[in-house]
Order: C-alpha cells, then structure tokens, then sequence
C-alpha cells in the first residue's frame, strides 16, 4: 500500500509542556483517517508540525516517498487548520486565486470547486461578508483546489451550528466516497465514527492506539434481546457458552460474546429451546464506547 | 521568481487602503513640481523658487531625491501592514499551509520591496527630467546625466529602509506598534547621537563615526540635505563670514552599510519566522 504520510517519533516540547510526545503513526492512500483526543491532547500541534507552520523539537516526518521537500509536498495537500484563514477584503473568487497560484495549479477549478461547497452564487461577495460556515466551506473548496492527494481537516465543524455540521459532514462523506485519502482531527466522537475507517487515538501527546476503527478494543460485539419470558431468557443466555455477560436495561437484555457468533446462531439457539424472541439485534461497541474504554484501560494502567 | 512577485501583487491590488496609499506616494511626488511655483516677496525683492537654480542640472538629481525620500513613510505603512496583516489575518499560516515555503514568503515581500524602490527611482528619474527639462538653465547631455549616483542612493535608501519596515512588521506583528516602534528607534538614534555627540565625545567627530553605522543614520546619511548648496544660500553665508564646505557627495562605504543593513534586515525577518511556531 501507498503511504502518503509517515511520523516517526514525533515530539513537540514548549518548554517543559511535552505537547506531542513520541508520535508515531502512518496514512495510507484511500483511507479515512481520525485523529481523535480530548481538546489539548496534541491534535493540532501534530498537524501544524507536518504542515510545516510549527517547528518539531525532536523525531521527523515523511511525506509521500519522502523525496519531496515538506513546502513542495504541501502543494500536493489540502489542508485547513482550525478556523478558516483568508484576506478579508478579498472576494471568494479571488482568495481562491491567489491559493491557486501558491499552489501552482491553474485557476479553472475555482468554480467547480465553489460549486461543491455551494458557494458559487457568493463568489463575488467579499470574505469578510461571510459567516463562520462559509467561512468554514471556503476553506473546505480551497483545500481541494489541486485535487490533493490527501485532505486534512482540523476540527471542521467546530463552532458551526447543526444544519453548518450537517453541511460540512456531508460535504465530507462526498469527498470521501470520491477515494480522497482523508485525516480528520476532532473531538467529537461520533464525527470520527460516521466517517472513518482507523483512528489514532491520542491522548496528553501520547498515541493510545492507532488501526481500523472497528478493533480498537478487543471484543466481538453484543447482542440486544427481548422475549415475553425474560426469565427463561435470562437462563438460557446464562447457559450459553459463548455468552460472557448479562446486563439488563430497561427490560431489554445485552449479552456480551466471548466468542465470535452471529445472530442466526443464537436466534435458533433459542428457538430450540423453545424461545421466541420479539427483538434481537447484534451491535458491535460504539465508538464512544470503545474510547472511554481504551481510555479507562490506559487510566488503570 | 515572478511567481511570487504575482502572489504578492495580487494580496496588494484587492486592498483598497494599500492602493490609496501607493496612488498618493506617487501623486505626491509629482507634486515637487508645485515648489516651482512657490513665489513670495521678501521687502522689494520679489522671489521665486525656480529662479533660484533648483530644477538646474544637475543639482536637481541630489534635490529631487532628497525632497521624494521625505515621502517614502507612505510606502513605509503599506509595507509595515502587508506584513503584520498577514498575521493578523493569520493568513501567513494558511500561505505555509498551501505550499509557499518560509524563504519564499520572505522572498515574495521583498521582491515587493525592491520593486517599490525600483519603480519610485524610474518614477523619480521621469520627473525629474521633465522637470529639468523645463526649468533648468542647462540642457546639454553630458550635464543632464552627470551626478545620477544620486537615483542609485536613493533607490538604496529606499530599499533599505522599507527592508526595515518589513523586519519590524514580522517582528512586532501589528502594523500601529511597528510604526510606532519606527518612531521609537528614530528618536533613539537622535538621542543616542546628541549623547555621544555633546557629552562623551566632545569637539571629535567620533560620535558621528559610529553613528553612521545605525540603520536609520546610514539611510540618512546617504544623500546630504541639498538646500545649503544652493548658490543663494551659499552667497548668502559668506556674506556673513561663514564658510560651508559640506560634503555632498556619495560615498561607496555609505552604500556599502546600507546594503549590509538590508542583508540583515531580510535575513533576521527570515530567521525570526523560522524559528516562530505560528
């Protein structure tokens, strides 16, 4: 596989506040990456070192096959940082431009690009005009002016209202279907989760896990049952071999697996004991969940 | 090279302040041809300006540049904010972010630099020699373009003192305070030059031996005020006894601090955002 971007031992000390602290991690091409970690845990800063905007106090990093200096690399990358940045007193169109001609690409993809983030009515208006969502979806159609290799968002729907989010996310999966490798660094787990396909995990500068999103913790899911005789329900998932753990909630029963099994298995399982069931689902841990786990494991630890 | 020279032509020409300001420099400097008509009446004797030789070849080189370099504190705020805007816009970060490298974001303002002197020497040259054209006493080549050592200090005037601007743009990072620290350094040289001058070394010329090498002093020092050696002031003081044998020329060495400046000046801008997490 192809690795856009490779850190090794990565480190950002301000003075005795160890920021990013031995980070080390890589993107491959065509997947969707989170960066996930609490506000302060070193998202940003690990950013800014690959962009080349904060200096690195130890360790390094790679772009691409590494061949390319890190200002020639960044010609081939979207990326916006935290809030959108742009001349004010500059129209749309023509901040577009000038990225253009910083990046070095031709200006004809101004509009198919504004178009995207459903802004070409306003391309004459100037930044300033605009409000933090289209500042926000400028900053989105800048990025993508060179058609780049990879995507980088900070915090993309920081401070938007729901309908800005729900524009962005979207705006987001778009892309993403498009096969743009992406690296998404927010806080909010359930943006990482609907989009992405690994996550690094980080936590005070420290890399708590990185891979697939979905094995993050080890585990094989749970189910969700409900029976009119939640009693014998109760027994027979006791005297299951694969079933772990029976927790009630709310008069419906989450059986966690200590062994792989589909919901075909135990819905016969039942069956055959002579158990209907009136709701059975199989869910695997949220994200949220996952993380407060990992969290709580390393707190332990 | 003319890459970024574009990139920064196009952050200049969309902001309405910044294209007041250059239109005014240049206006202004047109407006030197105004001295020509100031008239006035000293008792019985009826005095103008342009009688006096001032628009003669080529006195008017070492005038003309001398009178235009008064002016050059309106390029100065143009320069002194397209550099603190682009950290006040943050805009900087979103430069490096896209691709520009550091040294090419330092490149990019100075080549504006230059090119500002450069244009206002051209500028300066054409109205000087229509100018000359017009009211100068001789017309003859070789004296038309005799002494234009003095366009060459001045266009390095210039450069380097909107170099220094540049520097304390990116230094301080708003564009009042770095105007402000200008102000600062200005009187801090006078100050510096009045100490040295009148208490540590009195009745040498040592103080002013130092002093040539700050910034702001080596910048001035580069083209001399012209008016003593006008033929009528020259007259006028020795008829009171007083003899003023000023030293008008041009020296390489003054060049040559001047350039050093300049060469510090680009690179401590270029070290300082090295060095700055933005």
């Amino acid at each position: 596989m192809e690795t856009i971007l490779s850190l090794n031992n990565l480190t950002k000390r301000f003075g005795k506040l160890t920021a990013v602290d031995n980070l080390s991690f890589s993107i491959e091409k065509g997947n969707v990456y989170g960066i996930l970690g609490p506000n302060g845990s070193g998202k940003s800063t690990t950013l800014g070192m690959v962009l080349n905007v904060v200096n690195k106090t130890s360790g390094d990093f790679k772009w691409f096959d590494g061949t390319l200096s890190t200002h020639q690399a960044l010609k081939k990358v979207g990326a916006i940082i935290e809030h959108p940045n742009f001349y004010p007193y500059m129209t749309a169109e023509q901040n577009l431009g000038l990225v253009c001609k910083i990046k070095g690409t031709n200006t004809q993809k101004i509009h198919e690009k504004l178009e995207i983030v459903g802004l070409l009515d306003r391309k004459d208006s100037k930044f300033k005009t605009f409000s933090l969502g289209m500042k926000q979806r400028l900053a989105i159609a800048s990025a993508l002016l060179n058609d780049p290799e990879i995507l980088i968002l900070d915090e993309p729907t920081n401070g938007l209202d729901p309908q800005g989010i729900h524009q962005i996310r979207e705006i987001i999966r778009k892309i993403a279907t498009g096969g743009t490798t992406i690296l998404l660094a927010s806080h909010l787990l359930d943006e990482v989760e609907k989009v992405c396909s690994h996550v690094v995990i980080i936590r005070k500068g420290v890399k708590l896990y990185s891979g697939p999103v979905d094995e993050i913790v080890n585990s094989h899911g749970f189910f969700e049952l409900k029976a009119t005789d939640m009693r014998k329900l109760e027994e027979l998932l006791e005297a299951h071999p694969k079933i772990e753990k029976i927790t009630n909630k709310d008069g419906v029963f989450t059986a966690f697996l200590n062994d792989p099994m589909e919901a075909e298995e135990i819905n016969s399982y039942l069956f055959e004991k002579g158990l209907s069931l009136s709701y059975l689902i199989k869910r695997k841990e949220s994200l949220e969940e996952q993380f407060l786990q990992l969290t709580n494991q390393t707190t332990q630890n | 090279m003319l890459r970024l020279l574009d990139i920064e032509y196009n952050k200049l020409r969309y902001s309405r302040s910044a294209r007041i300001l250059i239109i005014t420099y240049f206006i202004l400097i047109t407006f030197i041809a105004l001295i020509a008509s100031i008239e006035f009446n000293i008792g019985q004797i009826e005095f103008r300006v342009a009688d006096q030789g001032i628009f003669n070849f080529p006195y008017i080189w070492h005038f003309n540049s001398y009178i235009a370099a008064l002016l050059k504190l309106f390029l100065a705020i143009v320069i002194v904010s397209m550099m603190s805007n682009e950290y006040s816009n943050r805009t900087i970060k979103q430069n490096l972010i896209d691709g520009l490298s550091k040294k090419e974001f330092i490149m990019s303002k100075f080549l504006t630099v230059l090119v500002f002197s450069g244009i206002s020497t051209l500028f300066l040259f054409a109205v000087s020699l229509i100018l000359g054209y017009s009211f100068s006493d001789f017309t003859e080549f070789s004296i038309v373009f005799s002494d234009l050592e003095y366009l060459v200090a001045y266009f390095i005037k210039l450069t380097g003192f909107f170099a220094f601007c540049m520097f304390l743009g990116i230094l301080v990072k708003r564009s009042a305070f770095a105007l402000g620290f200008l102000v600062v350094w200005y009187i801090f040289e006078n100050i510096l030059f009045a100490v040295l001058n009148f208490k540590v070394f009195r009745n040498t010329d040592i103080a002013e031996k130092i002093m040539q090498f700050f910034p702001l002093e080596s910048m001035s020092n580069l083209i001399v005020e012209p008016f003593t050696r006008l033929n009528a002031v020259q007259t006028a003081a020795s008829q009171i006894g007083s003899e003023l044998d000023k030293d008008y020329s041009i020296h390489w060495y003054q060049l040559l601090i001047v350039i050093i400046w300049i060469a510090i000046f680009v690179y401590l801008s270029l070290a300082l955002l090295r060095k700055r997490d933005l």
